[in-house]
């Protein structure tokens, strides 16, 4: 899920502008599975009913490399969680627990 | 609506003032309770690194003030730490609301868990069930 979608990103060390990002899994043969991995909230399992800005480690898991808030076509989120899970990682960016951009 | 307003409080102290951090956090709680408000929890966070940085700044100490009041105290609190030079960002959230919110789901679901048959009589669907029942419907 989130996490792997992060390793790829790490372990590939792709220049990752937006291009870079979105091919390799609408185009590749990887696509199809990732379309494919479980679709489920990740918050809705674990029964989440607040998330707390000052998570850093949670919020850090929705944050890929450039530092854009992580879709919800990838991550999988409900369409509750992830307006939570957006507004705490604002919140969090605005009192520098996490950044706005990373170049 | 007569209920208290219950906010979060996070601001970050210069880390070259490191020593005022217990100060400052007791003249700020001061700010509060002069102005009719409780503090309910008051913390440090410790020094970290910023995201980004401020002024300058790549680190500094983050504090954590929890207070229960009318609104009017946070206010006058902004107000001074905007006028001081050793905060260097803080950040105001209301959590009232969102904790009702929470307990609300929480309640939601537990009621709807009561109504369901004992689990075990629908071994085949359980997962299926829970994700149902975690979306509300």
């Amino acid at each position: 899920m989130a996490s792997n979608y992060e390793d790829r990103q790490r372990g590939g060390g792709y220049d990752s502008d937006d291009e870079g990002d979105r091919r390799p899994m609408g185009g590749r043969g990887g696509g199809g599975r990732r379309m494919h991995r479980r679709r489920v909230c990740r918050f809705c399992i674990d029964k989440v009913d607040l998330i707390d800005f000052k998570d850093v480690k949670l919020l850090g898991n929705y944050l890929p490399e450039r530092g854009k808030i992580l879709p919800r076509r990838i991550s999988g989120n409900c369409a509750t969680h992830q307006r939570m899970l957006a507004e705490a990682i604002k919140r969090a960016r605005n009192i520098a627990l996490l950044p706005y951009t990373t170049d | 609506m007569d209920t208290k307003r219950q906010y979060e409080v996070v601001f970050i102290v210069d880390p070259t003032a490191d020593e005022d951090v217990p100060k400052l956090t007791e003249s700020f709680s001061q700010i509060i309770t002069d102005q009719g408000g409780v503090i309910t929890r008051a913390e440090t966070m410790g020094k970290r690194q910023l995201a980004y940085e401020i002024l300058h700044h790549k680190d500094g100490t983050f504090v954590l003030l929890e207070m229960e009041g009318s609104g009017r105290e946070i206010a006058e609190l902004e107000r001074r730490m905007r006028v001081n030079d050793r905060v260097l960002r803080y950040i105001t959230v209301r959590v009232d609301e969102d904790r009702r919110r929470a307990e609300k789901l929480k309640d939601r679901r537990a009621r709807k868990a009561a109504k369901r048959p004992a689990p075990g009589e629908h071994r085949r669907r359980g997962e299926r069930m829970e994700f149902a029942e975690a979306a509300g419907e």
